[in-house]
This record gives C-alpha cells, sequence and structure tokens, in this order.
C-alpha cells in the first residue's frame, strides 16, 4: 500500500508523457486527478495509522544484497505527518498550476516525479533509498527552476543544484561511514538505529556526525549554509518555490529526526549545543536579514531560514538529558516536528501568493506597491491572514510548534530559548512592515500596470485551504499531535540510550 | 453543563471568525448578528457568573487548555460582555453604511471573545493565545481604515509594542514549565527560586506593556486612530484591562517572589502619577481621556501589587463604565460636531444636555466625586497602599480631578455657539447608551457593600482626604480652565508628545533594530554569498589552471608517447630493407649478442 503511494505520482507522470496528443487542459487537470488521489490514499493510510509506537505500513524487499541495501520503507508518527503534508501541498500547486501554459507536459511528469521522491524520502528505513530521493528531488527541482523560473532562474538553479549537489555528497560519505562501521554492515535504518555502530567511536561517531550535519544542514537550510536559498526561491516558479520551501526543505530538517539522532545518539549528546547555537543564530539571522529585504519574495525565503532555526533549537536542546526531564525534551522535539507541517502550510501559501505578485506586475519589490487591499481584498486578506499565522499568531499551527519548542527548550537553555523568543517579535515586525507597505495606503501600482487584479478562482482554492488548515491544527491540535507525539516520544527515548 | 463554559469565548469567536471571512457579503447582516451574539454572550456570562463552570481540554502533551469562573473572572466577564453589548449598540447607531460593517462587527466579536478567554483561563496557555489574539485583532481595529497610512503605523506601532511585552508571557511560561512541569496559573506562585523571578519578570513585562504602563505607555496615544467605539473597548472592559486583570490574578505570584508586588506597586503608583500628569495638558480630548487610563490602570495595578485585589478588581468594573461612557460621548460629539479638540468642543455639553449630562456624570466619577462610583473604588483599591505608596496615589488622584475637570468645563463651561455649524445629530439609541451606562458610571460603589472580602480597616483619616482632595482639585481645575488653561511651554510641548517616549522608543529600539537588519543583509549578501560564490568562482579558476597547466603537461606527455612511439616505428621499418643479405648481417649481429650475453650472464 505505501509503495502504491510512493510511486502512484511518478507512474502517473510516466504515463502521461507517454501518452501523446493530450490537450494541455487535460493535462492539468490530470496533475490535480493524481495528486488528490494521492492525497485520499495518504488518509487512508492515516485512518489505519495505529496507536501504538513503531512502524507502519512497513515493506521490505532486498535490492542489493551484496552491500546491505534494501527497499524499505514505512511510516511512524514523524514520517506520516510529513507525508501528509507533502500531499495537500502538491494538490494546492496542483491547483494553482492550473494556470500554467509554458511545456505543460513536461512541467506535469516533473511535479509527479517530485511528488514521488519527496513522498519516499519521508517513507526510505533505507540509507541509499533515502539518499536516492534525497538527490532526486535536487535533480527535479533543479529542471523546475531553470525550465520554469523567470529573470535569473538558470544561475539561480545551477547554484541551487552545485550547493545542495555537495551537501548530497557529504551526507552520502556519513552514510558510508555508517555503513562501514554496522557488523554486519548494512544500509538499514532501523537495524542502524538498533545497533547505533558508532556509539563506542567518539572520533568516527563525531565525523560521521559531521559529514551528515553537513548535508542535511545544506537543505535545511542552517546559517552559514543557507545562500543558495533566496536566489533559488526568487526566481523559481510561485508552485516550485512552494514546494522547494514547504517540502524540499523539510528533507533536510526531517533527516536530523530520522537519522542523526536515533543512530548517533551519543555523539549527538555531545556536540548537541552547536545544534542551539546554529538554531538560535539562524533565528535571530533569518529574521533580521529578512526584515531589512526589500523583495516579497526574498523576504518569505528567508523568513524560512528563520523558521528552520527553531527545528535546530529544539532538536539541540532534546540531545540535553542530564536535568532535561524527558517530557520537556519530548514538548520540544514535538514542536519541531510540528514546525515541519506548519511552515509547509504556511509558507507554502505565501510562496503561492508571492507568484500573483509577478503574474499581475512581473515584480516582487514592495516599494513598487502601496494599497493594493482596495482592488485586491482577498489577496490582501489571505496575504495578512498568512503573515499572522507565520508570525507565530496563537490560533494558527505555528504557534503551536513554536510554543512547544519555546517551552520545552527553555528549562533546558534558558538563555538561548530567551533569545530566540526574540524571533517572533522580529518576525512581527517584518510581517507588519510588509503589509503596511504593500496592501496598505493609498493604492499605487509601477506606471506600466494598469488594475491590480484581485486571486483568481485557482489561486484561492490553492491557498485558502492551506491557511484553513493552518488554522484548523492552530485551533484543534490534537489530531496531529497524537500522531506526532508518538514518534517524538520515541526519537527522545533513542537519543538518550 | 461545563462544556457550555466554552461557549462564552467561543460563540463570540466564531460569530467574528465567520463574518470577517464573509466580508462585504455580510455588510447589511453584520450588525444585528453581532448584537444577537453579544447579548446571548451576555446571557452565557450572567449564567456562568451564577454556576462557576469550569471545563478542560487536552491540547499539548501535558498542557491542557483549563477554564473557570470564581469570583474576579465571574466580575470581568460580565463586565466585558455588558460593555462590549453597549458599544455594539453604539456602533450600530453611529456607523456609517457605507463602511465595512461586516470587517468591523466581526473583528470587534473577536476581540471580545479573546478577553472573554483571556479572563476564564485557568492556565497560562490559554490566556497567551487570548493575549495575543486580542493584541492582534486590536491591530485591525485600529488600523480599521486603513487608506490612512498614519493610522497602520499607529497600529503596527501598538501591536509591536503590546507583543514585545508579550514575550515576557512566553518566557513566564517556558520557566513555569521548566520549574513544575505546569502551567497553571494557581501553580505559578509555588514555582520555586530562580525561575520563580523568571516567571514574575515576565508576567509583570507582560501586563505592563498590554496595560500601557511606564515605559510602554506611547502605544496607547496612537491608539486613538481608530474608531471611536474601538476606543471606547480598548480603554475600558478589554485590552488595557488585561493587564491589570492579569496583574490581580497573579497577586499571589507577584507576592511569593518578594521583590514583584513592591515594582508592581510602584510602577502602578508612578505610571498613574506621571499619565495623569501628561493626561492634565492634553488639548485632545481623546488623547485626555487615553493618557488617564494609562493612569487609572496605574492604580489598579497599584492594588495587585499590594494585593488589594477586590478593590482592584472593582476599580476595573467602574473605570470600564466610566471610561466607555466617556470615549463614546466623545465619539458622538466627533461625528456630531467633527472635532474631538478641546477648544473646538466648548459649551459642546449644552448643545445636547442629555449627551452632557451623561458625560458631566462620567467625569466627575472620573475625578473621584464622593459618593460616585470610582470614588469608591479608588479608595478600596488604595486600601493597602502604605504611607509611601498612598501619598503618591493620592498626588495622582488630585490630577484625575484636574484632568477630569479640564474635560468637563472644557464642555460645559461655555454657552454653546449657536452659529457653529454641526454635521450630525446623535442618534436615540446613541443616547440611550450613554445613559445607560451612566448608571453604573455613578452608581456601580454600591457593589462594595456585595464584594465579600474588602477590607474593613480604610482609616478615617483616609477618607477624609479623599473626600477633601478631589473637589478642592476639581475647583483647581475650574479656575485653571477659566483662564484657558494656560501652561509653560516646555510642559505643553513635552506632555502632548507624552514625553516622547513613543521617540525615545523609536531612537533606541527600532531604528538600531533596522540598522542592524540592513547591516547584516549586505554581510549575508557581499560575505556568506560572495564566500560561495567566491569558492565557486576559485573552482571555475582552478579548473582553467588545471586545463591551462596539468592538462597541457600531461597532454605533452601524451603526445610525447605518441611522438617517440611513431619515431619507434619509424625506426623499426629501417631494417626492413627486403634484401636476403642484410637479414644474414642482421641475424650474425643477433646471435653474437646472445653469446655474449650468454657467456656474461652464465
Amino acid at each position: 500500500m505505501l509503495t502504491v503511494v510512493v510511486f502512484l505520482p511518478v507512474v502517473a507522470g510516466v504515463l502521461l508523457l507517454a501518452t501523446p496528443r493530450l490537450p494541455d487542459a487535460v493535462l492539468r487537470w490530470c496533475l490535480v486527478a493524481v495528486t488528490a488521489v494521492e492525497l485520499v490514499l495518504v488518509m487512508v493510510l492515516w485512518a489505519d495509522f495505529p496507536g501504538a509506537a513503531g512502524y507502519r505500513f512497513e515493506a521490505r524487499v532486498p535490492w542489493m544484497p551484496s552491500i546491505g541495501v534494501s527497499y524499505h520503507v514505512g511510516l511512524d508518527g514523524l514520517a506520516l505527518p510529513l507525508v501528509a503534508m507533502t500531499a495537500v501541498l502538491f494538490l494546492a500547486c496542483a491547483v494553482y498550476s492550473l494556470r500554467e501554459t509554458r511545456r505543460v507536459r513536461a512541467y506535469v511528469a516533473l511535479l509527479l516525479f517530485l511528488e514521488t521522491t519527496a513522498v519516499g524520502l519521508f517513507a526510505a528505513l533505507d540509507l541509499i533509498l533515502f539518499f536516492l530521493f534525497f538527490d532526486l528531488s535536487i535533480v527535479g527541482m533543479y529542471f523546475v527552476i531553470a525550465g520554469w523560473g523567470h529573470r535569473d532562474h538558470r544561475r539561480a538553479a545551477l547554484q541551487f543544484f552545485l550547493y545542495t549537489f555537495i551537501g548530497s555528497l557529504a551526507l552520502l560519505l556519513g552514510f558510508i561511514g555508517l555503513y562501514l562501521a554496522a557488523d554486519p554492515h548494512t544500509f538499514d535504518i532501523a537495524d542502524l538505529t538498533a545497533s547505533r555502530p558508532l556509539d563506542g567511536a567518539p572520533l568516527a561517531g563525531a565525523l560521521v556526525l559531521l559529514a551528515v550535519t553537513v548535508g542535511l544542514a545544506i537543505k535545511t537550510p542552517l546559517v552559514p549554509f543557507h545562500t543558495w536559498l533566496p536566489p533559488a526561491h526568487t526566481e523559481a516558479p510561485a508552485a516550485g518555490s512552494a514546494l522547494l520551501a514547504g517540502v524540499l526543505l523539510k528533507m533536510g530538517t526531517y533527516g536530523f529526526v530520522r537519522i542523526a539522532m536515533p543512530v548517533l545518539p551519543a555523539a549527538w549528546r555531545q556536540y548537541t549545543v552547536v545544534f542551539v547555537v546554529v538554531g538560535v543564530v539562524s533565528v535571530l539571522y533569518g529574521a533580521l536579514v529578512a526584515l531589512a529585504q526589500t523583495d516579497f519574495k526574498r523576504m518569505i525565503a528567508y523568513t524560512s531560514v528563520n523558521h528552520m532555526g527553531y527545528i535546530a533549537l529544539a532538536i539541540g536542546t532534546a540531545g540535553i538529558i542530564a536535568g532535561n526531564d524527558a517530557q520537556a525534551r519530548q514538548l520540544a522535539v514535538t514542536g519541531a516536528v510540528t514546525q515541519m507541517v506548519s511552515h509547509g502550510l504556511i509558507t507554502g501559501a505565501l510562496f503561492l501568493l508571492a507568484g500573483v505578485f509577478y503574474d499581475r506586475a512581473r515584480t516582487y519589490d514592495m516599494s513598487s506597491y502601496s494599497g493594493l487591499a482596495g482592488t485586491a481584498p482577498r489577496f490582501a486578506g489571505l496575504t495578512a491572514v498568512g503573515a499572522f499565522a507565520s508570525l507565530g499568531l496563537p490560533g494558527f499551527s505555528g504557534f503551536i510548534a513554536e510554543f512547544q519548542i519555546f517551552t520545552g527548550s527553555l528549562g533546558a537553555q534558558p538563555v538561548a530559548t530567551a533569545l530566540a523568543v526574540l524571533g517572533i517579535l522580529v518576525t512581527a515586525a517584518l510581517f507588519l512592515l510588509a503589509l503596511q507597505r504593500v496592501f496598505l495606503g493609498q493604492q499605487r501600482l509601477p506606471a506600466y500596470v494598469p488594475t491590480f487584479g484581485d486571486l483568481r478562482v485557482a489561486e484561492f482554492v490553492a491557498v485558502a485551504p492551506l491557511l484553513s488548515l493552518a488554522l484548523l491544527i492552530g485551533v484543534l491540535p490534537r489530531f496531529l499531535l497524537d500522531t506526532i507525539e508518538r514518534g517524538a516520544g520515541a526519537v527522545v527515548e533513542l537519543v538518550a540510550r | 453543563m461545563s462544556a457550555v463554559l466554552w461557549l462564552l469565548p467561543g460563540l463570540p469567536l466564531l460569530a467574528g471568525g465567520v463574518l470577517c471571512v464573509v466580508g462585504r457579503r455580510g455588510n447589511r447582516a453584520a450588525a444585528p448578528v453581532a448584537v444577537a451574539v453579544l447579548a446571548a454572550t451576555l446571557g452565557l456570562a450572567a449564567w456562568a457568573a451564577v454556576v462557576r463552570p469550569s471545563a478542560r481540554v487536552p491540547f499539548m502533551v501535558g498542557l491542557p487548555l483549563r477554564l473557570a469562573v470564581d469570583d474576579l473572572s465571574a466580575l470581568m466577564i460580565v463586565t466585558v460582555a455588558a460593555v462590549t453589548l453597549l458599544v455594539l449598540l453604539y456602533s450600530v447607531a453611529e456607523f456609517a453604511a457605507d463602511e465595512a460593517s461586516a470587517r468591523f462587527f466581526g473583528l470587534v466579536l473577536l476581540f471580545a471573545g479573546a478577553m472573554l478567554l483571556t479572563v476564564s483561563a485557568t492556565s497560562l496557555l490559554p490566556l497567551l493565545m487570548a493575549w495575543e489574539v486580542m493584541g492582534a485583532t486590536s491591530y485591525a481595529l485600529i488600523a480599521f481604515w486603513w487608506r490612512d497610512t498614519w493610522r497602520v503605523r499607529t497600529a503596527t506601532t501598538a501591536f509591536l509594542t503590546t507583543r514585545a511585552a508579550d514575550l515576557g508571557l512566553y518566557v513566564a511560561a517556558g520557566a513555569a514549565f521548566a520549574a513544575v512541569g505546569s502551567l497553571d496559573l494557581g501553580a505559578l506562585a509555588t514555582v520555586p527560586a530562580p525561575w520563580l523571578h523568571v516567571v514574575a519578570g515576565g508576567v509583570l513585562l507582560a501586563a505592563a506593556g498590554k496595560s500601557a504602563q511606564l515605559p510602554f505607555s506611547f502605544w496607547l496615544s496612537g491608539a486613538m486612530a481608530g474608531p471611536s467605539p474601538v476606543s471606547a473597548l480598548l480603554h475600558s472592559a478589554t485590552m488595557v484591562a488585561a493587564g491589570a486583570y492579569l496583574l490581580l490574578r497573579l497577586s499571589p505570584l507577584l507576592h511569593s517572589s518578594g521583590w514583584g508586588a513592591g515594582t508592581t506597586a510602584w510602577l502602578g503608583a508612578l505610571t498613574a502619577l506621571v499619565l495623569g500628569a501628561v493626561a492634565c495638558v492634553q488639548r485632545d480630548l481623546k488623547q485626555l481621556l487615553a493618557a488617564s487610563t494609562s493612569a487609572q490602570v496605574g492604580l489598579m495595578v497599584l492594588a495587585a501589587g499590594t494585593g488589594a485585589v477586590s478593590g482592584g478588581a472593582l476599580h476595573l468594573a467602574t473605570h470600564a463604565a466610566v471610561k466607555s461612557l466617556l470615549f463614546l460621548t466623545a465619539g458622538v460629539w466627533l461625528v456630531s460636531l467633527g472635532s474631538q479638540d478641546l477648544a473646538r468642543l466648548a459649551g459642546a455639553a449644552r448643545r445636547w444636555p442629555l449627551v452632557g449630562a451623561a458625560f458631566a456624570v462620567g467625569a466627575l466619577s472620573l475625578a473621584g466625586i464622593p459618593p460616585l462610583a470610582m470614588w469608591v473604588s479608588k479608595d478600596l483599591a488604595l486600601a493597602n497602599a502604605d504611607p509611601g505608596l498612598w501619598t503618591v496615589a493620592l498626588a495622582a488622584a488630585a490630577l484625575s480631578a484636574v484632568y477630569a475637570g479640564r474635560a468637563l468645563f472644557g464642555v460645559v463651561g461655555q454657552a454653546w455657539n449657536e452659529n457653529r455649524t454641526t454635521v450630525g445629530h446623535p442618534t436615540r439609541l446613541a443616547v440611550a447608551v450613554l445613559v445607560v451606562l451612566a448608571v453604573p458610571s455613578a452608581g456601580l460603589g454600591v457593589a462594595a457593600l456585595v464584594v465579600p472580602d474588602l477590607p474593613a480597616d480604610v482609616q478615617g483619616f483616609e477618607i477624609l482626604a479623599s473626600v477633601v482632595v478631589a473637589p478642592a482639585a476639581l475647583l483647581a481645575a475650574w479656575a485653571w480652565t477659566r483662564q484657558g488653561a494656560p501652561l509653560p511651554t516646555a510642559a505643553a510641548t513635552w506632555g502632548e508628545r507624552w514625553l516622547g517616549l513613543r521617540a525615545l522608543a523609536e531612537r533606541f529600539v527600532a531604528r538600531p533594530t533596522h540598522a542592524l537588519a540592513r547591516a547584516l543583509a549586505v554581510f549575508d549578501d557581499r560575505v556568506v554569498a560572495g564566500a560561495v560564490s567566491a569558492l565557486g568562482r576559485g573552482g571555475r579558476q582552478a579548473a582553467s589552471a588545471f586545463d591551462g597547466g596539468a592538462e597541457r603537461a600531461v597532454r605533452g606527455l601524451v603526445d610525447a608517447v605518441g611522438y617517440g612511439a611513431r619515431k619507434l616505428g619509424r625506426a623499426a621499418r629501417r631494417p626492413q630493407t627486403g634484401q636476403l643479405h642484410q637479414y644474414y648481417a642482421q641475424a650474425a649481429v643477433a646471435l653474437v649478442l646472445v653469446a655474449v650475453l650468454i657467456v656474461l650472464v652464465v
């Protein structure tokens, strides 16, 4: 069943690619249909998800037995919410892309291919499988940016590809280190989690953790490995940005909780302060640099650095065992995973909304606009909701994530957490100033744009459900937290071994 | 039955959310829906005040959402619901037909629902959630007329200032959880040191910001940019009252921290004194009332710091009635006379006597004239103050009589100039709302008789002082206003700028932050991204260097091998002449060489 969920999109993509003479409109609706079916399948999985810890829907088939590689997939409380968020976001992007007109066949196939890499990565329980999907997602996104981006997109795409590809090589190096250390040699995540091969070897453990961390930190991205992000986001098409921020960044943070923490617990505990520091720096640095941006999309891109910083802070403090009770650690990790889901929904929505600027007036420059709320009230309203959700207003998912992170982290790292709390003030400032500049006041538009039209149906239908879901999680979070808490509890125990 | 308690904040929150989402299409239905919802909410509040329900749902792991109604909450929910309902009725009467009513009424419902949740929460988590939502909706209400950039700017200032202070609650929650693993308000006082001090400090910071105490008072000045009903609501039973409520609720925490109680009391007393003085020099009626809000809330904060919880709560309720009455009256004059400048409102109270009478009741109560409501509640709020605090508070009370007197004599003192044009006429409903509000403004003091745990030992000397001081100060205000309220220029300028607090915040917080942000952005572009590009460039340069150097050497080597092979090949062809005698000679030479080798080796 899980395998079907993983490969359904890419199979559908290949079929669409192979079927000749399909009109563009049909192709676009096929994309919506496939992603919708995928979402339904994921909801079926969710409904069938049990109350116990451990993996569900597991499948394990030998693939390259001589080097201990198998096709091993399964879902637990950490993976399932991310798979669900991925399915939701792809559907939203499919709906948004109903207005795409350029090389539709290739575009549809590419998006479906990307969906398989994302779902496959979150379901992967084998390092090589994980690495494979990790790399393929980079390849897929490279073509999305290079093929459907705008302005300086080729350069941005190349930079994105080279930078994250180098990261993936570091990751592979770490994985090979784990393979060699394990006895018997294996790439299986579940086996490695059980055997913790490097817990007795401090130096090797540190080096492998370093390699894995560099690889994942580039993808996440954490300061100082974040500079590929702004150009990639700014030049990518709207749906591409939304998927890049919503899904691809999570591959990095997910790697930490899926691989680095459970497989290298001793090394993680030893160097956990590094994550706390990098997290706090990312929070404040990302927020402040975002505050100084004049380009709307670049600003959103930097808030991603800020939001990912909270995750690093939380998983860093979860590595502090002494004087930090398990409930606090679980709260922090639950917050981190909730943040992954929440950021996917909210920032995904904001990037889709950012696409409206380019669509209407070919610029993201905030000083070109003013008072858009007059002619585009729905656009202004949804952006305001997205902005308040992103700045962590209670009632939205971002608060559920960040409050858990702060409350779970403060006991173990009071100073770092108190500094990180400042981040929500800076994000509040930057979003309110952006709203003030762009949407409120008297109307002003670039000279060559006669009017600024409100959201079209496809745009509205793509964005509104994302924000509604963020609201639902913010008000009634139990349905999500029930699932995440089990996975987070397991990670906390694994790190403390 | 207890689940019904969720409806108390839930009903207005839900209805408000729906109205905001529906937008323009809901404009016509908005007002009746909002009034109906608030009437139902008031009923629920009355029910809850009698039944005292409590409710709880799981929310985060180990951190449930809990609501309950006790004495303090009962007083608060009834006050909030009643004042909001009256303000809504006023808005129905005064709101222009072409305004975005759905958005306005929706936001007011959200705002009221958030306040109701704040005052019925028994744990920091739901309290913080409601607290922040209230801040966000106040932003949207202050910026209601969003086409005017200056209004939006003041709204942004208000939200950022209060949110900066709100960070205290986040830290307090984290500290409480770290210490006792619970966020129950009742458990906060038992948190062990040093976390106790973090919790107390965080709570005090957040409350000072929300209640516009020093040094955060400036945001309240800007908050006047919203519609008058918004000011009336913001300044009476909600928003600023929330900070005072929090301190009253957590008075035990402040006391168990040791330093917290005294700091809170003095913060309140100083705010009452300083902002009282600021209120005296305002020329704009709404600005005068705004500064007086900070000052009066200061007395409630003082009460929380000295443990006079019932007195502080009663002062909160009487002030809510009085201040909503005064703001709505100012709104009536603004709509019908087109001004809120005291100089241009001269004699306004005589233009419509009923409106003027209601305003007079409110102003006299605010001045602390016995036996009106705020006279009673103020003395009860000061019941536990030590002599030092009490003296400062008495001075603040005298100032409140001065500013209330200035407002009152400003609008009553002269005859109305019949030649002046008016731009509208107060509606009957609006006037009715004012009259209804005047009743508790005058008489809510009798509630002191039924409130159970009021201190009985108010000194005769203190009562005498308060009976004498307010009328004397009022008299002084009358004399001063008759001369046109002259002021030294410095006092007037600094007073009207609210002591330049906003400029200070801008200079020492906002601008440095922006400068840092810009510097970091440049650093990010040039250094961090620059380093990566340089690395990339370096890679390319290394590649071309290899191409030019090593590559050529390697190619040269390969070429040389090829060349050598060709040469050898050519050399090897030489002996192949095809002539037999030459082959024999070559064979002979080879044989001799082999023979020599064999001899040498063997």
